[in-house]
């Protein structure tokens, strides 16, 4: 709500400047969105007074000015606007003068005659088109004769006043009105300003009961009540009202409409106006009815639901209740008896109503918020006193109620006790008091408790914890004491759980990769990627993008993604991972998805940068396998780790990705990206791995047992064989372990190799044996005798040539 | 010449030779020539038995004399010549020490992962604990409890992803305050508990929306805790995250769950408060929504709101991020462009 600082000091004793005003109310109401003075930013505009005025030889639309700008000799402008004319007092940018949008207006020549200055349309000052009346909508601005000729214009269109943007709550509707900020304001400086109720001057031949009936259902409309003027003359309404309704961001109509838009900011009760000539028959409240239809003031034409809600007259409907008027009722130059609505109306159908037929207007807004029951009447008597005023014309005798609701006051009682063990403050009852005085909210000291009526302008205060936040912002945030929390003591600290999430990405982060978050929404055929377990995607019935629709089911796809873009800008080298849920449902028919979560990560191109020391080899399967690997065996998970080659993902390389299983349950995979699909995420090879995280979780973990260090020296037996290509080192070795011998303690492959000197087919490897023994020195022939089994095991089960 | 002279004349030259090397095998091969038995030291004793014997005891004293002075003096040259050698070869070691070191493999934590154990460590040092759930809520957790009944105003279908009538992807961490409210038992203590995770909103991405951001709820519920708490609180997490110069400001505002509800502003980065372009000249940048919990919320989670109350608060830590290190894109985080991620070193701050 665009409040005028102005408007406000018509009922406050205010003169701080409006940036300190609006501070203000920031920290004890609401917040402020801006303070805008429209001159700022805008130099050297008068008054001019057009003496007399000559067509441009060489145009047939520019005129030639003689400007009265209050100096001694007037000045030559040339003005191409259509309705320019002699005698008229209009503004004129001066040379060396800044208008709208920070543009210079200089001395210039316009086909060849010299103009000094400019006249101006208000949208070159900077107004708003939306705001601009009719009127001046396609020229220059005219003003009252009796503005003075020299004088900047500013104070003349009310361009001086500053402008406090509130940006209400949904809570403080009883905010978008004048009065009601006022209230506020009253209280948070301790004023009591005086907001008159304002009389009629009903003229007593016109009963309005005879003129025009209404019924309303209730459930739509608790209040319902109408007023007739007749025999108003529409018109421009005067410049005041005018300044009024711009600087609130309205665009002034007429002197009938421009005062029910006047009481809708003055009282934050919208009002509506029909042509009454133009209504057939009574006034109805009610639903629409399937198929009918309405033109509104905005000349769309809206069909309408059941679920709409509608003014009508015997026939049709004529309004949009409380959203938007129809057009075939609305006021016109021709009008000449009015009926005015003012009426509270359920905010539920409003907000439905408004929101299908995207129609939000001042009047919904508020309507959605709701409205204050105590200034339904008042609204509509000043309304209509106005309209006298300014249209002139006679009101008929009575108000037409439909329906009529008055809420009973909630009264509160509340302690002193009890408001500062919620705030944390020391108040005495007394000061708690003073500020309900200030709000003006009637309150009866009982003893320790105050009985608190909360008037019905506040409909949004219901409880003692509202009244506790009335206390706490009137008294001041500022004051609030500054303290922790204290009583009984509580242990922080993380879950097992929780303690191996962050451990896992210590360890993810200290093998080299970089910790990525990517998004949980994608594409169903992303989603879809890299299954681990059969399961249905879980989609969103009504996605706002094409690429994010469905829940994923894999973390690889979005680390894919991240590939993607940074190849796209050029960044060959990426190394990721990435924690987090992924969604499965077993069946189509299930509605929630199971969370489950997962680590996966990605290495493309080199781990480190190629450098002067730095022979870098791009990641490879290995790379990837040894960091997955690492990463299993720092969690400590109690049992064997063990790959086996996998072709179960279209997605992986078929003879390059491993299942990853620890004591026999499967955790997860490990592999190179297919190549089919990095082309499609347009990625270079790239290798992968992701992991049941939540597995890794629930798997049994080593117990933290110290193994001592062995006392006695180890003995080294290197081993080379060459062996079928097909043979795995998995079966090399479980052949070692087998027939190791109980001091048989690590097996390490230092050697792999096929080509030259090996024949086709075949390959070698070389193998290091450590031996020790816990209790004793080892001898010699121990081991030996322990070294010549293995090789003899080798060769009968595994076909080995040992060299 | 006297046995004495001889061996004062064989010392005397020894010490000179010694003196003399520049090399140590050179000044070994004097050592072993001067000091073996087949030396001028054992030589010249041969005529000892040409001394009376009182003489002799005086003599052989001598001559042991001379051979310490002259394996003290060996051992003096002997460090010398080795300290003079050492500096030689290391001279010769030096290298360009400005040559690059080489590269080691190091990966960091999302930059948004570091606000969020940052706002955890803090809380867990206050004795909170750590809570996490789900991110396909139930309508009755994340709105219905959170006192936002099915035509509450506040509740726009527009902005929430639904799977179906009841089932929806999170707005907010909230919901985690009624799971935790209906799941804790008081007589064991307070509840004091923060909630990271991530929320959905069906925005559209642009550089201040994301569909997909993070939360972190924070609740504390007993006997006796009161809005300076809250006030203290958040005082705290500000200067804890952002620094000691930080203050905030408390203004209120409105959130179903919360009465009274506050949006806490903290002094502009920018411009440390005195006002910019960044703060609309107000000194001040929103950063999150807090409040005391709202009666309902107890009550419909089973709290008796007369014995029990609290505060709780909700932290954007995309938000922290964006106003921590001036980036202006909040789909950034999303991209992991490795440079863009890389830029955060892990210094724990
Ligand atoms: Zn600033």
């Amino acid at each position: 709500m665009k409040v005028s600082y102005k408007w406000l000091k018509q009922y406050l004793d205010l003169n701080m400047p409006a940036k300190d005003l609006a501070e203000k109310i920031e920290r004890t109401a609401v917040e402020v969105d801006s303070v805008t003075v429209a001159e700022d930013g805008l130099k050297k505009l008068v008054v001019g007074h057009i003496l007399s005025m000559k067509k441009h030889p060489e145009s047939d639309h520019l005129h030639i000015c003689s400007v009265d700008v209050g100096e001694d000799e007037p000045l030559q402008i040339v003005c191409g606007a259509p309705n320019v004319d002699a005698g008229q007092k209009v503004i004129v940018a001066l040379p060396n003068s800044r208008i709208g949008g920070n543009v210079k207006i200089k001395r210039s020549k316009m086909r060849g005659v010299e103009s000094e200055g400019m006249i101006c349309a208000l949208d070159e000052i900077g107004f708003s088109k939306d705001v601009v009346p009719k009127e001046w909508a396609d020229g220059i601005y005219v003003f009252d004769d009796d503005v003075p000729v020299g004088e900047p214009i500013y104070h003349y269109l009310g361009m001086d006043d500053p402008i406090i943007d509130l940006d209400v709550t949904p809570n403080r509707g009883d905010m978008l009105s004048i009065i009601g900020t006022v209230h506020d304001l009253a209280a948070i400086y301790d004023q009591k300003p005086e907001i008159k109720k304002p009389s009629v001057e009903e003229d007593q031949s016109l009963d309005v009961n005879t003129e025009i009936k209404a019924t309303a259902d209730a459930s739509l409309a608790k209040t319902y009540k109408l007023r007739v003027v007749e025999g108003v003359k529409i018109a421009p309404s005067p410049t005041w009202l005018q300044i009024t309704l711009w600087n609130a961001g309205i665009r002034p109509i007429n002197n009938v409409v421009d005062v029910t838009n006047y009481i809708l900011l003055k009282y934050g009760q919208p009002l509506h106006s029909f042509d009454k000539d133009k209504i057939d028959g009574d006034i109805v409240v009610r639903n629409a009815k399937k198929g009918e239809k309405l033109v509104t003031l905005d000349e769309d034409e809206h069909e309408l639901s059941p679920d709409d809600m509608v003014i009508s007259d015997n026939d049709h409907p004529i309004a949009l209740a409380g959203v938007m008027g129809g057009f075939n009722t609305q006021i016109d130059d021709e009008t000449q008896n009015v009926v005015i609505e003012s009426a509270i109306f359920d905010s539920f159908h409003i907000r439905k109503t408004a929101q299908r037929h995207v129609l939000h207007s001042e009047a919904s807004q508020r309507f959605e918020r709701g409205i204050n029951p105590d200034g339904v009447e008042d609204a509509l008597n000043e309304a209509v006193s106005m309209i006298k005023q300014l249209a002139g014309g006679r009101i008929a005798q009575g108000i037409v109620t439909a329906s009529e609701y008055h809420p009973e006051l909630p009264v509160i009682s509340i302690t002193a006790e009890r408001t500062n063990h919620v705030l944390g403050t020391s108040l005495k009852l007394e000061e708690i008091k003073s500020i309900f005085d200030r709000l003006e909210f009637p309150s009866v000291e009982h003893g320790d408790t105050l009985a608190v009526t909360v008037p019905a302008r506040r409909w949004d205060i219901h409880i003692d914890a509202d009244l506790f936040e009335e206390v706490a912002r009137i008294y001041g945030y500022d004051n609030l004491p500054v303290t922790l929390p204290t009583g009984r003591q509580t242990i922080g600290v993380l879950t097992p759980t929780q303690r191996l999430q962050r451990a896992s990405r210590q360890i993810l982060e200290g093998i080299g990769l970089t910790q990525a978050i990517s998004y949980s929404l994608t594409t169903d055929a992303k989603a879809k990627m890299f299954l681990m377990r059969d399961s249905e995607p879980t989609k969103l019935l009504w996605p706002m993008t094409q690429d994010h629709t469905t829940l994923r089911m894999n973390l690889l796809s979005g680390l894919l993604d991240d590939v993607a873009y940074n190849h796209a800008h050029k960044v060959d080298d990426v190394s990721l991972y990435e924690t987090g849920r992924v969604f499965y449902k077993d069946s189509a028919d299930q509605i929630r998805p199971e969370e489950v979560e997962h680590v996966a990560g990605v290495i493309t191109g080199n781990l480190t940068d190629p450098a002067w020391n730095n022979h870098v080899k791009p990641a490879d399967f290995y790379l990837m396998k040894g960091m997955v690997n690492q990463f299993i065996v720092n969690l400590g998970i109690k049992g064997e780790i063990a790959y086996s080659a996998t072709d179960q993902y279209p997605e992986m390389h078929p003879g390059r990705t491993a299942n990853i299983s620890i004591h026999g349950h499967n955790v997860g995979f490990v592999g190179q990206i297919h190549p089919q699909i990095a082309k499609k995420f347009k990625i270079k090879e790239t290798y992968a791995f992701e992991l049941n995280m939540q597995a890794l979780i629930d798997l049994p973990k080593n117990d933290d047992q110290y193994q001592p260090i062995a006392k006695y020296p180890s003995v080294k037996r290197d081993i080379s064989m060459i062996v079928d290509r097909e043979t795995t080192n998995d079966e090399i070795v479980a052949v070692m372990n087998k027939r190791g011998g109980s001091y048989l303690s690590a097996i390490r492959l230092f050697d792999v190799y096929e080509g030259k000197n090996v024949p086709d087919g075949k390959k070698s490897m070389a193998y290091s044996l450590t031996y020790v023994n816990p209790r004793e020195t080892l001898k010699d022939e121990v081991v030996n005798a322990a070294f010549e089994k293995i090789k003899k095991r080798l060769t009968a089960d595994l076909n080995a040539e040992i060299r | 010449m006297s046995l004495r002279d001889k061996l004062s004349e064989i010392k005397e030259k020894g010490l000179a030779d010694i003196g003399q090397t520049d090399d140590l095998k050179t000044l070994n091969e004097i050592r072993v020539h001067l000091l073996g038995k087949k030396g001028p030291i054992t030589a010249a004793l041969r005529g000892i038995k040409e001394l009376t014997p009182e003489e002799r005891p005086e003599v052989g004293s001598y001559a042991n004399k001379i051979r310490d002075a002259i394996s003290e003096a060996v051992a003096q040259h002997r460090d010398q010549l080795e300290t003079i050698q050492l500096n030689k070869q290391l001279a010769a070691e030096k290298i360009d020490v400005t040559l690059p070191g080489k590269p080691v493999a190091q990966g960091q934590p999302h930059v948004i992962q570091q606000i969020i154990d940052q706002i955890v460590d803090l809380f867990l040092g206050m004795g909170y604990e750590v809570l996490t759930g789900p991110e396909v809520e139930e309508d009755k957790y994340n709105f219905e409890m959170m006192n936002l009944p099915k035509n509450h105003p506040a509740r726009d279908m527009q902005d929430t992803f639904y799977l179906s009538k009841e089932i929806l992807m999170r707005t907010q961490t909230s919901p985690m305050q009624a799971r935790a409210l209906e799941k804790h038992d008081f007589s064991k203590g307070p509840l004091k508990m923060i909630s990271p995770g991530i929320v959905y909103r069906r925005d559209t991405d642009d550089p201040t929306h994301s569909h997909q951001f993070h939360q972190v709820e924070g609740l504390v519920i007993d006997e006796h805790i009161t809005m300076a708490d809250l006030k203290g609180t958040l005082i705290t997490m500000a200067q804890n995250i952002f620094g000691d110069k930080f203050d905030i400001r408390l203004r209120p505002s409105y959130f179903p769950f919360t009465e009274p509800s506050v949006e806490v502003d903290v002094t502009c980065f920018n411009c440390m408060g005195k006002g910019c372009d960044v703060c609309k000249h107000t000194g001040w940048i929103e950063v999150l929504g807090a409040g005391m919990v709202h009666p309902n919320v107890l009550k419909m989670a089973g709290v008796d709101s007369d014995v029990y109350g609290g505060f709780a608060f909700g932290v954007g830590p995309d938000r922290f991020a964006m106003l921590k290190y001036g980036v202006d894109d909040i789909r950034d985080f999303y991209l992991n462009d490795v440079r863009f991620l890389n830029q955060f070193s892990k210094r724990g701050n």
